[in-house]
């Protein structure tokens, strides 16, 4: 309380990094809890004025020792484990090891249920693109306002995953051969009313917030993520689409039933994060294709293979690697076997962490509000990040 | 209060009732005394009724964001130790009490003096500025030759407790937002002013209720002579509103408090009643200006159409005071917010020059006040388009390069 009394630790929260040529650097540790770090993440900047010239990325304060638990626990009760990977699009974690799991076991997957899982996988890209549009604007600065209406989407969609799954978020939905409960006719209807209603929605919002100049301003030119950056480092998703690079593994690997279901992919020319944002927008009108064909088409029969094994489950010994286009990226999952009952190793490539990894080259340069929204463009979920 | 211009006895009864409130409360003294006795009531009723003003504008606030975003606010508080609810009305009660029993933490190592004057010294100084607002055709608290200029010198002086409060809590946050908010007053300090000016030269008085008494009249009848009823007066008066919100912080100006950059920016280390000082500082400062601009360009106390006089003119005022405070909480709801840079860049190369032509245009329009009837089409087309020409120049420079794109598929 003495202001004459040599600063201690808590009071050299103004502590100045010494910089011979540039003057007084401000150190800010932004994080790891602050408004806009989308979890337990923390963002060491230093700061010249208001400009960045130095970022450090801090994580690991949610890791949760995934992997280990992974290779300790049998493959089906991994299953609920991969809900809390990204915890906004459990549907695709589910898929994305369900894949793995059948590569290395050999498992058939019935049509119904490779039809339902492209349904859910679209729905849940359609949850965390809506979501990433409200966080980002949100971090814009809007109030709230547009996070409000993309949350009254996303909890429609949610209401359906809770209908159809018994949980929100943590779906915990598919099986080892096809999913875990066969979809109602009624759910159904509540799905084509929701992907009816959909395109309106956004209709709205890009009506709302899509032209607005101080949008355009915040948003283009800033984190500018070159192609060639972006394919060395690993980048995936609508992060790497935004950028220019036409990978989707939706058409790369055309797992599923994909190659059935005609979409297109939007790429950007910039790579800033107007595009990226742009990018997300129009990846959910596709998806809203896909899902009217999807649903159009739905097959009968059964959803899960009756050969499928749940107990006792051990595949023969061998490796595989199961991925897919999750809505942040190539969610995927590599597991090796020795025939036991557990895996012997057992990896997730988690796109939220590859695709932070460029943080530093996107913000240096900008300022601490941009390195903000930059982060919120880049779509991180710590659960993921952090394992 | 001084005795306005206006005869007193002319009015209404309505219209008088607060005047008639005050002596009645004052008649029992001694003539010497009632000059100071009549101030320090003045000064009261404007305590109290914008003290209430803004508990009712939080509340407000919140509701009207939350109709905005489809969500109803604040509805569970209501009258305390009963079951009616009244739609939230208590909340304004319960935030009150939640932040007078929180601590006040001061952290260790701030300047505990600087930090606590900060929150003071801004509610003071947004509290001065009330005082040469006219409220009503015979409300006008201090009568002001400079009161225009006295507000002004009021109210730049709070960004000055701003860089105190972010200067005094020793905290990185606070720092930063402090230096934004010194960035934000010089830049909107002037095209706020040069906004004003057009107003002071047309209506040749630097007195509140001069430039209320230079808006009388009607147009064709029914026109009110509002200056924001002119090209010119248009013009200054977006101008107005778009440098009143920067500098009383508002979105999409908020940058000293951004809540997505800086956690709370100069506020962040302030907690319990410190905290609610500067809530109400800003709610007042923000009433302030929208007052300000309700009489620089609305036509102060007047009412809008003639057969409306019967209406008492502190009633228009308040009403015209809310509207405009709606609008700003209008903008809150809608709009993201500037970067510091663009922020500093649309106050320097949009407002300014814009304001700067305005000035011309409101001169030339002065020295045309004598046209007849038949020029008077050529006087308002010439100046729109002197307002508009400008706008749209200007604005394209400053949007140059933004533009929704359109994108390829693969």
């Amino acid at each position: 309380m003495n202001p004459a009394a040599p600063p201690s630790r808590a009071g050299a929260s103004v502590r100045a990094v010494q910089d011979p040529f540039h003057g007084d650097l401000l150190e800010v540790s932004m994080g790891p809890h602050h408004p806009s770090t989308h979890g337990v993440f923390r963002m060491i900047a230093t700061l010249d004025g208001e400009r960045i010239v130095r970022l450090k990325p801090v994580f690991g304060y949610l890791h949760r020792n995934h992997e280990k638990l992974g290779e300790s626990t049998s493959y089906l009760a991994s299953m609920p484990y991969t809900d809390r990977l990204d915890y906004l699009n459990s549907m695709t974690n589910n898929w994305a090891y369900a894949l793995a799991v059948e590569k290395l076991a050999g498992q058939a997957v019935p049509e119904r249920a490779e039809h339902v899982r492209i349904l859910l996988a679209e729905l849940t890209r359609l949850l965390n693109h809506t979501c990433l549009a409200g966080f980002l604007l949100q971090d814009t600065g809007c109030s709230g306002t547009p996070l409000m209406y993309a949350f009254r989407e996303r909890e429609a969609i949610l209401d359906l995953f809770e209908a159809l799954s018994g949980s929100r978020m943590m779906c915990n939905f598919q099986r080892f051969g096809g999913c875990r409960v066969d979809p109602s006719p009624a759910w159904m209807e509540a799905v084509s009313a929701l992907v009816g209603r959909y395109d309106r929605f956004l209709d709205e919002y890009e009506e709302l917030i899509t032209g607005n100049e101080i949008l355009l301003a915040r948003t283009q030119g800033v984190g500018v993520l070159p192609a060639a950056l972006a394919i060395n480092a690993g980048i995936t998703g609508p992060m790497l689409r935004a950028s220019g690079v036409n990978h989707d593994l939706r058409r790369v690997d055309g797992y599923g039933l994909y190659p059935r279901f005609p979409f297109r992919i939007p790429l950007g020319d910039h790579g800033d994060t107007y595009d990226r944002y742009m990018v997300r927008m129009l990846e959910m009108r596709e998806s809203l294709g896909i899902l009217r064909a999807v649903l159009r088409d739905l097959p009968g029969g059964p959803i899960i293979d009756p050969k499928a094994k749940l107990r006792g489950f051990r595949p023969k010994p061998g490796e595989a690697y199961g991925r897919i286009e999750g809505p942040k990226g190539e969610i995927g999952f590599y597991l090796v076997s020795d025939g036991g009952p557990n895996p012997y190793r057992y990896r997730v490539r988690p796109p939220s962490l590859i695709n932070l990894t460029v943080l530093e080259d996107l913000c240096l340069g900008h300022t601490v509000a941009d390195a903000v929204i930059i982060l919120g463009s880049i779509d991180i979920v710590l659960g993921e990040v952090d394992r | 209060m001084n005795p306005p211009a206006a005869d007193p006895l002319s009015a209404g009864l309505l219209e008088r009732l607060p005047l008639l409130a005050r002596d009645a409360l004052t008649s029992g003294l001694p003539e010497p005394w009632r000059w100071v006795s009549n101030s320090l009531l003045a000064i009261l009723a404007i305590i109290v009724v914008f003290s209430s003003l803004f508990a009712l504008l939080t509340l407000a606030e919140r509701k009207v964001l939350a109709r905005v975003q489809n969500r109803p606010g604040p509805n569970r508080a209501g009258l305390p130790l009963t079951r009616f609810r009244l739609g939230g009305l208590g909340q304004p009660l319960a935030d009150g009490i939640k932040m007078l029993t929180k601590e006040d933490i001061v952290p260790r190592g701030a300047d505990p003096v600087l930090h606590f004057l900060a929150p003071v010294v801004l509610l003071a100084l947004s509290l001065l500025t009330f005082a040469v607002l006219p409220y009503g055709r015979l409300l006008v608290p201090v009568e002001l030759e400079a009161g225009v200029l006295y507000f002004f010198a009021a109210g730049a002086a709070t960004e000055l407790a701003l860089f105190m409060a972010g200067w005094a809590s020793r905290n990185k946050y606070s720092l930063l937002a402090a230096m934004r908010a010194l960035a934000q007053l010089i830049s909107y300090e002037l095209p706020l002013l040069l906004a004003v000016v057009p107003v002071v030269l047309l209506a040749g008085s630097l007195s509140t209720s001069g430039i209320v008494a230079a808006q009388a009249g009607w147009d064709l009848g029914f026109l009110p002579r509002w200056f924001v009823l002119t090209p010119w007066g248009f013009a200054s008066f977006l101008i107005f509103l778009t440098a009143a919100l920067a500098e009383s912080n508002r979105s999409p100006f908020d940058l000293p408090e951004a809540e997505s950059e800086l956690i709370a920016g100069h506020l962040t280390e302030y907690s319990g009643f410190k905290y609610a000082l500067f809530f109400m500082a800003e709610y007042l400062g923000m009433t302030a200006l929208a007052g300000l601009g309700v009489t620089l360009f609305l036509g102060g106390w007047r009412e809008p159409l003639p057969f409306l006089e019967f209406v008492p003119s502190y009633a228009w005022f308040g009403l015209k005071l809310l509207a405009l405070l709606f609008v700003f909480i209008w903008i809150r709801a809608t709009f993201p917010r500037l970067r510091i840079d663009q922020l500093t860049r649309l106050a320097w190369k949009f407002l300014v020059p814009l304001a700067l032509l305005n000035l011309g245009t409101a001169a030339l329009w002065a020295l045309t006040a004598g046209w007849g009837p038949a020029l008077q089409p050529l006087r308002w087309l010439g100046a729109t388009a002197l307002v508009a020409g400008p706008f749209v120049l200007l604005g394209r420079g400053l949007t140059a390069g933004l533009r929704p794109r359109t994108y390829r598929f693969a």
